[in-house]
């Protein structure tokens, strides 16, 4: 349910479409839908993953953002090159949380930035010396890496730099794999392309590197696919995947190493948590490897138990009772917070807009505490993602796509939620028009929110930033009027 | 003193660009003219004729040399040459690597920012890779550099297409900045009423044949020498030829903006010189096998 009618959200979207001149209404239009649960494909009611308009202030990032960023950034014993002027690395640098155990500079890399950090004498004569020279230091410096990966930012493309050629002679020269990616910012419409473009260099420089190889297997043998570890998210996912009797062979690309990537062929069923960034991988593992991948949902206990219901379907008795015994031994935990937070959030309202997976995966966590998510919507999803929100949401809600800062304030102010999850970008700007936010994307430098101590920090986090006491003292001393009145009165 | 004008020289590569801007800049020098010249080709042989070298140390070569172009120092990238001539090259990487677009844009910023264009020039020619294939080598276009272009091009086919083609380009820039076209340069090929057709060409584009250069070996002579033939040899008819193309460009006051023609009209006009010949719809897509066949 929705706190607006159907007709009343499709009124609301008609309002904020009006200031657009003509081309824009038409296409913004198409980005905007009330949800209605009963339409089998979102493609019916959302258009998705399209260029967004000059002019707008879009929330989206870019393919670099999307393979060094996301993708390939937390494989942590990996040295992953920003190739190309130093602002892209820098700028992102150690941004995402993602949280690693290793030696800082010895033996990981994670929250350092290397670049090529090219000048213009590298773009006019081109930047193949360079980086072959940068990857001879590094390979000096950082003796124990074990790889790296050449991130392609935009200059690399237009001036049609040969990284493949550097890279495949310099990996032979130092006997470690270098694997060059072609993300370069420019591609595609939103960090998107920039995952499925990390996707298929693990494919084609990573993961056959084993075919062939001895491997002590078990029958349960899985791989965490797409979490990545921010605030430990990872960690808190794996204890329950292997309390319940499974065998974790690898984790991506959170905490993340290059040899696990490189034995997840092995494995006998992928878990994969971000669909967006990491679904071609899995179609590819299960395409050439037959190995079969499940998604699933570790916000909130209902979820949890789904989820692991779920895996568990895929092997014996014995995994079974596992899950089983996993959810018994924190339900009693999981019912505590419950009572704790739900008297004091039941009923509050939630917006979120994000990216990856968590504008669906997240409802659950809300649900559970009697919140209630009235829109939602996606920075770079495709129609696959909307196809798995629209059964997510309540029938009336609103779906944005790419939505811009116009809209985000527009919806927000007519639709008054106790509650925005979004990013830094947006949070000054709503909590100035008087409105609690958590950042969605870094959990608002908390976390984890994964498993179930996620959830026990995502109740207090999201009581936290709804109960804070700020919120009622927000009217200035000008516009308090009664009160000066009444002490004016007490003055004479 | 007479306020600075910068020229830029465009035309089909291969057509004489360099040869004949350095011929042209030497005549200028020669009645007295202060004039700069800035090549804009990572070939970097636009004023070899001047300095009597193979090729000048360039900019961008430099500038990697040093570090950036911010280690280099004007003196160390300007030459001076034949009659007082100051000659810059641009200069950018090997074929196939790197982006020789971005050397031509940091070498004109780098001058600019040097102080290059002093108040006593009376002249500076860009003399520009034959295609303008990006925005780089537009660059001496754009606005408050070269607000008048010269094209090189002879009666043949390909050289007016070029030429037409490069008109195109200018309107983009005379609409936002202030170039014009200042007229065609025929460097002569030798071919049938040339003369006739570039002037019919240059009447079609809104300007003029500034000059007709008949083809001569004395410039072959000269450049064997590395030299221009004003200063090989002063007395040669030839060289009179370069000293009524300065005088003119002296006195140029014809700057338009250029009415590009489209391919139909073009053909047309080829075809009316006898360049080409009427098209014959038949044939097209047809392989020699049908053609027997039919």
């Amino acid at each position: 349910m929705s706190t607006l009618t159907r007709e009343e959200t499709e009124a609301l979207i008609q309002e904020v479409l009006e200031v657009y001149p003509e081309k824009a209404k038409k296409d913004r239009a198409k980005h905007l839908a009330v949800n209605d649960q009963a339409v089998e494909q979102s493609k019916k009611c959302i258009t998705s993953n399209r260029k967004s308009l000059p002019g707008v202030m879009t929330i989206r990032g870019c393919a670099y953002a999307g393979s060094k960023g996301v993708v390939w950034g937390p494989i942590k014993d990996m040295i992953h090159i920003s190739h190309g002027p130093v602002g892209c690395g820098q700028y992102s640098r150690a941004g995402r949380r993602n949280y690693y155990v290793g030696t800082t500079g010895i033996d990981t890399f994670g929250t350092m930035n290397f670049t090529s950090d090219f000048q213009e004498k590298d773009i006019v004569f081109g930047g193949d010396k360079k980086l072959a020279k940068l990857i001879n230091e590094v390979e000096m410096l950082f003796p124990l890496h074990k790889g790296i990966s050449v991130q392609s930012e935009c200059p690399i493309g237009l001036i049609g730099d040969d990284i493949e050629a550097v890279s495949k002679k310099a990996a032979k020269e130092i006997n470690k794999p270098i694997v060059p990616v072609r993300c370069e910012g420019f591609r595609g419409v939103s960090q998107s392309l920039g995952h499925h473009i990390a996707n298929d260099a693990i494919r084609d420089w990573v993961l056959d590197k084993r075919d062939g190889q001895q491997f002590e297997s078990t029958p349960y043998d899985v791989s965490i696919i797409g979490d990545y570890n921010i605030g430990g998210d990872a960690w808190a996912s794996r204890i329950l995947i292997e309390e319940m009797g499974l065998r974790v062979v690898s984790q991506w690309s959170g905490d993340g190493t290059l040899a696990e990537m490189e034995k997840t062929p092995k494995v006998k069923l992928n878990l994969l948590h971000c669909y967006r960034s990491m679904n071609y991988i899995s179609r590819h593992m299960e395409e050439k490897y037959g190995i079969p991948w499940l998604e699933y949902n570790f916000f909130g206990p209902t979820k949890i138990a789904e989820s692991l219901r779920a895996i568990a379907a895929f092997f014996d008795d014995k995994i079974k009772e596992g899950a089983e015994r996993v959810i018994a031994k924190y339900q009693p935990m999981m019912d505590a917070v419950i009572a704790k937070y739900k008297p004091r959030l039941q009923g509050k309202t939630v917006m979120l807009y994000v990216g990856g997976l968590r504008p669906r995966h997240v409802i659950g966590a809300y649900e559970d505490l009697a919140m209630e998510v009235i829109g939602t919507g996606y920075e770079f999803g495709h129609g696959d993602d909307y196809d798995r929100t629209i059964k997510e949401m309540g029938n009336a809600t609103l779906l944005y796509d790419d939505a811009n800062g116009f809209e985000l304030e527009e919806f927000v102010k007519r639709l008054k939620p106790d509650l925005v999850g979004s990013g830094i970008k947006e949070k000054y700007v709503f909590q100035k028009m008087g409105i609690p936010l958590r950042q969605m994307h870094s959990w608002d430098y908390s976390g984890p929110y994964h498993g179930y101590d996620g959830f026990a920090i995502f109740a207090r986090d999201m009581d936290m930033a709804i109960s804070n006491p700020c919120w009622s003292k927000q009217t200035p001393p000008w516009l308090k009027k009664p009160e000066v009145e009444v002490e004016l009165k007490k003055a004479a | 003193m007479a306020k600075l004008r910068q020229a830029a020289i465009y035309g089909k590569g291969g057509i004489g660009k360099s040869t004949t801007t350095q011929n042209l800049v030497a005549a200028l020098a020669e009645s007295g003219k202060k004039v700069m010249i800035v090549g804009c080709d990572p070939k970097a042989d636009s004023t070899r004729l001047i300095l009597h070298s193979k090729a000048q140390n360039s900019v961008m070569e430099l500038a990697a040399e040093a570090g950036s172009v911010e280690d280099l120092e004007l003196e160390d990238v300007l030459s001076v040459g034949y009659g007082g001539i100051k000659c810059v090259e641009s200069g950018g990487p090997e074929p196939g690597v790197g982006c020789a677009g971005r050397g031509v844009i940091t070498a004109i910023n780098f001058l600019e920012e040097e102080g290059a264009y002093t108040d006593d020039l009376d002249f500076v020619f860009y003399d520009v890779l034959g295609d303008v294939v990006c925005g780089g080598f537009a660059m001496p276009i754009r606005e408050n550099k070269a607000q008048e272009i010269y094209i090189v091009c002879s009666g043949e086919m390909m050289a007016m297409y070029a030429a037409n083609n490069i008109a195109k380009g200018i309107v983009k820039y005379a609409n936002s900045g202030g170039v014009r076209l200042a007229g065609l340069i025929c460097n002569s090929r030798n071919t049938d009423r040339e003369d006739e057709l570039i002037m019919a060409l240059a009447e079609k584009l809104g300007t003029q044949m500034i000059h007709f250069i008949p083809r001569h070996n004395a410039v072959q002579h000269a450049e064997i020498r590395r030299m221009t033939v004003i200063e090989y040899d002063p007395t040669h008819k030839q060289a009179d030829e370069y000293r009524a193309l300065a005088r003119k460009i002296v006195e140029n006051k014809k700057f338009v903006i250029p009415t590009p023609i489209t391919m139909d009209e073009l053909e047309a006009l080829l075809m009316e010189f006898g360049i080409m010949d009427v098209e014959d719809t038949s044939i097209i897509g047809k392989t020699a096998a049908e053609l027997a066949a039919a």
